[in-house]
């Protein structure tokens, strides 16, 4: 058994952390306590369960994927997060982190949002338990994600667009943090990924964790044993980390994180912070990112939006450094090939960020050889990209 | 005694404040703050807080952004900075303190920028989204090089946090005068007097008040329970259309000296 983490300072090994404006840390230590007390208190556990299951629509389905087994020679069971409300896992956290700011009485959420996908289902929570809700956006999303922003402003949330850096996600972050220090009183930032100060890595993890639990009882029911792997795409990571969290104890189950090499490794043009990153610290954590030699952060390219930043969650750091999960990268070419692999033989279109999953299956089919059983993190369906896709064979 | 404890020394003997302007290293370009700083200090800045411009500046707001954004498109890293305070001490004794985040610190190592910024003549090193419960490793170390760690108080900060953050730095106490970014404020923030009066009373520490202090007014409203005042984005405000950034900010920060007494 791996002791629990993290660490009563917010670390996994050396990673994680505190690393915000002083202003920030009472109200991090007073979500720490609450988070505490209240994921004890089965009061909140039933309300959120109930959630759950009556208007998101979990549990969700554990589909095993026959043509795409059969070209793979691969048992490739689909973990199916695209079937929830809002086309998403970020629904997990939302409903749970939502549901948690009122509990504290906090007055006002806000959010940033890549694809758009966390946004929507922050504000798709907000509405349902009445909250006023801020969304900040990249100005460079607001335009390549264009319906996510209107579907936010039909559930009465405000997308505020960020001119600030690269303009996406990263620079979201960054202003969403810049107004939690500014009415930090009564706001509550609802972080969309396991990254950001403690206790959010740890929040976002325990909420998500839910796709890992369900996926490991399912696929005992199913195949009588444990996978040989599972496998999920890693932005922030923090589907990848709701996955893995239910393996972390089988050591016989390999874990495998798919980032976004965007045009390439070798470009410089990708989003690839556990492979092609070093050491540093971005939002609060120390953990892996993109970054020149003398620390400033670098900018970043993905096909896919919800990839498109440049650190990840600290616990995915730790288990990297510990080798307890393996992270690769495959192309915006690779994945977009896989959304269409999957379109033609399974007849599902899947988000482009679980795409880069997908389009790794290949490689790990061939070195786990026949017969072999991988679980697979399908975490949004792909009709936000359907336009990207799009424009994309357009442009060869 | 170090440079700033004797200017702390002296500012408390007269019960005034120190005005202590912020500059972004690297903006205006180095060949312009290298004739700005000498007369700032002629028209009465006692100590200087130099940032290092960091690409996501989560404490600051759009006119300190800004100024990031110009420094680090003229190319200007951590290295640049310590080279240009090394340049200074050809000619000025005046305290400087190196206002950072976290990532180029840890990306230099903190040991190894502690020796080097000590080498180069930087009297302190403030982290900006340090707070002192991650701040062990970088007070240790600047320790063995006799550097200054200033950590930050803001009204949010508790009694306990207080202790804390003060229990850790050396210098002064840095007093965020807000709850919010940085950035020119019409009003002086209420919570600025309450703060200072807080932290009197729990530390011996100089404190030092940064964030929105846009006017002399608003200098020589916390002149009596400050020691020190920082201006920064107040002043950047002027320098973005400044035709000559030397003599605009004299203009500017002349009545901020006249109101604070000094020196």
């Amino acid at each position: 058994m791996r002791a629990a983490l993290p660490d009563a300072r917010g670390r996994f090994g050396p990673f994680g952390g505190r690393y915000v404006p002083e202003t920030l840390l009472s109200a991090l230590a007073a979500l720490d306590e609450a988070y505490t007390r209240l994921s004890q208190d089965a009061s909140f556990r039933s309300e959120l369960d109930a959630l759950l299951r009556d208007y998101a629509g979990r549990p969700t389905p554990l589909y095993l994927a026959r043509r795409l087994s059969e070209q793979l020679g691969a048992r490739v069971y689909l973990k199916r997060e695209d079937l929830l409300h809002t086309g998403a896992h970020k629904i997990n956290n939302a409903l749970g982190q939502v549901l948690l700011a009122r509990r504290m009485g906090k007055r006002r959420v806000i959010a940033e949002t890549g694809a758009g996908q966390h946004g929507v289902a922050t504000a798709t929570a907000a509405a349902m338990l009445g909250l006023p809700c801020d969304v900040y956006m990249g100005r460079e999303d607001v335009e390549r994600q264009a319906l996510n922003v209107y579907r936010m402003e039909l559930l009465g949330a405000r997308v505020i667009p960020v001119d600030a850096g690269s303009r996406t996600l990263k620079d979201a972050i960054n202003e969403a943090l810049r107004d939690w220090v500014t009415n930090v009183r009564d706001t509550f930032y609802v972080i969309g990924s396991v990254v950001g100060p403690h206790p959010y890595p740890r929040i976002v993890r325990d909420f998500q964790a839910v796709i890992g639990w369900e996926a490991r009882a399912q696929v005992l029911e199913r195949e009588g044993r444990l996978p040989d792997a599972v496998v999920a795409c890693v932005g922030g990571g923090s589907n990848a980390m709701g996955l893995f969290a239910a393996f972390l104890d089988d050591s016989g189950v390999r874990l495998v994180g798919v980032e976004a090499a965007g045009r390439g490794l070798h470009t410089g043009q990708h989003a690839a912070s556990l492979t092609a990153g070093s050491p540093g610290v971005l939002h609060g954590a120390y953990t892996y990112l993109l970054q020149d030699e003398a620390g400033q952060v670098l900018g970043t390219h993905s096909v896919s939006a919800g990839l498109d930043y440049p650190a990840v969650g600290p616990e995915h750091a730790y288990l990297k450094e510990t080798g307890r999960a393996e992270y690769v990268a495959v192309t915006d070419r690779e994945a977009l090939e896989a959304f269409h692999l999957l379109a033609r033989l399974e007849g599902i279109l899947p988000a482009l960020e679980p795409a880069h999953a997908l389009a790794y299956l290949p490689v790990l089919a061939t070195r786990l050889g026949p017969g072999a059983v991988v679980v697979v993190g399908l975490s949004g369906r792909g009709d936000k990209d359907v336009d990207t896709v799009r424009r994309q064979e357009v442009l060869g | 005694m170090t440079r700033l404890e004797s200017l702390f020394r002296r500012v408390r003997s007269r019960g005034r404040a120190a005005l202590m302007p912020f500059l972004e290293a690297g903006d205006p370009d180095f060949e312009v703050l290298e004739r700005m700083v000498p007369a700032l200090v002629e028209v009465g800045a006692e100590a200087l807080e130099l940032g290092v411009p960091f690409s996501d500046p989560v404490a600051d707001g759009p006119v300190l952004q800004r100024a990031a954004q110009r420094a680090l498109h003229r190319g200007v890293r951590l290295r640049d900075v310590l080279e240009f305070v090394r340049g200074l001490r050809g000619h000025t004794d005046v305290p400087v303190a190196l206002l950072s985040y976290a990532n180029p610190l840890v990306r230099y190592g903190w040991e190894a920028f502690c020796r080097d910024a000590a080498a180069a003549g930087v009297d302190a090193v403030i982290p900006a989204d340090v707070p002192a419960d991650e701040g062990e490793a970088l007070a240790s170390a600047a320790r063995r090089w006799g550097l200054h760690t200033v950590f930050l108080v803001a009204p949010t900060s508790t009694d306990r946090r207080v202790r804390l953050a003060a229990s850790l730095s050396t210098g002064f106490l840095y007093c965020v005068s807000l709850t919010g970014t940085t950035g020119p404020r019409d009003q002086l923030s209420p919570e600025a007097v309450q703060l200072l009066r807080r932290v009197r009373q729990l530390t011996e520490l100089p404190a030092v008040l940064g964030f929105g202090i846009a006017s002399p007014e608003h200098a020589r409203a916390v002149a009596q329970e400050a020691d020190g005042v920082i201006v920064g984005s107040a002043l950047y405000r002027v320098l973005e259309t400044a035709e000559d950034p030397v003599r605009a900010a004299v203009d500017f920060l002349r009545p901020f000296s006249q109101a604070l007494g000094g020196p």
